[in-house]
């Protein structure tokens, strides 16, 4: 049983300094078999594993992972959690994943830093005003808050904004999810991991699947650096990298991995207390609790699996927000990197069972997963445990391909793709 | 971001071309005769490989001509480039 963290236990480990802290979560050496497996410790990974043991009370299972868990897109995106989504289904399905972030910390006993500082987005012209007013309608209708500003409330919500008529692409007005912010990414995975260790998951990292073995429709473990990984149940959740895996299996996915870059400032004073996403122009920015300014930028036009981000995508992004924010022009900015993104023809993720026995595909999320960490996890659990998926995600199937039915959020989720 | 060699221009910067996603897929010659899946394979299913990928680009702002690339995707290095109805000459 894991220590519970509180003031006492604060107090009590500082007084003996900070030497007798409990390690998070074990490091065990995979067993020979499982009854599920999960493929990928990043936190939609690590979530699926802790809704699985918690509320369907499978606990013979294992995260493997071929790097540190974390280290891939949790610890490199601009952790912006909103639900402002047009459509019914992904409105639906993102403030899922908002309500229990809400609660995500208290559940977890683990500080997620989840700030509901509110996000805004941008118009920048008269198309924005009618997208985004109509976004507005729609997420309300949904039950999700959002309001309309105009020019001068922008500014009043945020006095930063250069929000005059004489710059290239002026700001005529912008939305704002107030419950929507941000949440420290690395405590995601980490609160997860403990949290799913805790009830006897094992985390299996520097652990990397080279391949899905298979006994005609059905599955049967995965080969992996650690050797064979018996199991009837697959799940996986890897991102950037869900068509290498798909190929190990033999299926197809219908994604393309790409770079999505961000960058971080020097860190400065508080300067701004919301999160201003823009759309037209393609700039997005918050600042950290250390004082940073997390700048997101966008994605490389090409397939790459390469963390990097080209430096024409980054320039873009920061003459907007050197447009938009005058007071940043003296900003030095201190790091820079890629995340590889896997971007699905609708913009919409895949949750789905495939057409192999126990394989099932947590993929798609593109550039905007973070935000859905909790509910992703919890429904991937379900789907997982019932073989059938969750009423939340029965539209985000693969056969929507197939059908036609899809789930078409460019350009209406608010953020450019 | 990278230097890519256009068949028809040369050495050129990468911001100059754009990519128009994987090479050498077939336009059905049916399309009539196609079942939902066989058109949801030829529309949307994309091997997306990492490593060595045949694809098509653009040099939008060049000659504005098409042409085919073989790129390794893990590290961004071309191997080659060659024009639209050309063999690929790396297989």
């Amino acid at each position: 049983m894991k220590n519970k963290y509180s003031i006492f236990s604060l107090i009590k480990n500082a007084l003996s300094g900070h030497e007798n802290w409990q390690r998070a979560w074990r490091d065990p050496e995979p067993k020979k078999e499982y009854d599920t497996i999960i493929v990928g410790g990043g936190g939609h990974g690590l979530a699926t594993a802790y809704y699985l043991a918690k509320k369907h009370n499978m606990t013979n299972i294992a995260v493997v992972e071929k790097g540190w868990i974390g280290g891939g897109n949790t610890g490199r995106n601009t952790t912006i959690i909103r639900s402002n989504y047009l459509w019914d289904a992904s409105a639906a399905l993102y403030d899922h994943a908002l309500k229990i972030w809400e609660g995500l910390s208290q559940e977890l006993n683990y500080n997620v830093m989840f700030s509901q500082r509110g996000v805004m987005n941008l118009a920048h012209n008269l198309q924005d005003v009618r997208d985004l007013k109509r976004r507005t309608h729609a997420n309300r209708l949904n039950g999700i808050d959002a309001v309309w500003l105009n020019n001068e409330e922008v500014k009043k919500f945020c006095p930063i904004i250069n929000t005059s008529s004489n710059i290239r692409y002026p700001v005529l007005g912008g939305t704002l999810q107030k419950r929507a912010g941000t949440a420290r990414h690395d405590a995601v995975a980490w609160g997860y991991a403990r949290g799913a260790d805790a009830m006897g998951v094992d985390i299996i990292q520097n652990c990397e699947v080279k391949g899905i073995k298979r006994n005609g429709d059905k599955v049967e473990g995965i080969e992996t650096t650690k050797g064979f990984i018996k199991s009837k149940k697959i799940g996986v959740v890897a991102a950037g990298h869900s068509s290498v895996l798909a190929n190990m299996a033999g299926i197809r996915l219908p994604l393309e991995s790409k770079p999505l870059q961000a960058l971080v400032s020097e860190p400065v004073k508080p300067i701004i207390d919301t999160v201003v996403m823009s759309n037209a122009v393609h700039a997005y920015v918050s600042q950290s609790d250390k004082g940073e300014l997390v700048i997101g930028a966008g994605t490389d036009d090409y397939v790459s699996y390469t963390q990097k981000g080209s430096h024409n995508i980054a320039e873009g992004t920061l003459k907007a927000i050197l447009e938009l924010y005058p007071i940043f022009s003296r900003m030095k900015m201190l790091r820079q990197w890629g995340g590889i993104v896997d971007i699905c023809p609708d913009a919409s993720p895949i949750l789905s069972k495939t057409q192999i026995k126990g394989l099932y595909f947590n993929c798609g999320w593109g550039t905007g997963g973070f935000k859905a960490t909790p509910g992703s996890g919890d429904l991937f659990a379900h789907t997982i445990a019932n073989d059938e998926p969750h009423k939340l995600n029965a539209a985000f199937n693969l056969n929507r391909f197939v059908s036609g039915d899809l789930v078409d959020e460019h350009g209406a989720a608010a953020v450019a793709h | 971001m990278f230097i890519i060699n256009c068949p028809y221009c040369g050495k050129r910067d990468q911001v100059e071309f754009s990519c128009g996603g994987e090479a050498h897929i077939e336009r059905p010659k049916q399309p009539t005769e196609l079942s939902d899946d066989q058109w949801a394979e030829y529309l949307f299913m994309r091997k997306n490989i990492k490593g060595v990928q045949f694809e098509r680009w653009n040099h939008t702002h060049g000659c504005r001509k098409w042409f085919n690339m073989v790129r390794d995707t893990s590290n961004d290095k071309i191997h080659a480039t060659y024009k639209m109805g050309e063999k690929p000459p790396i297989k």
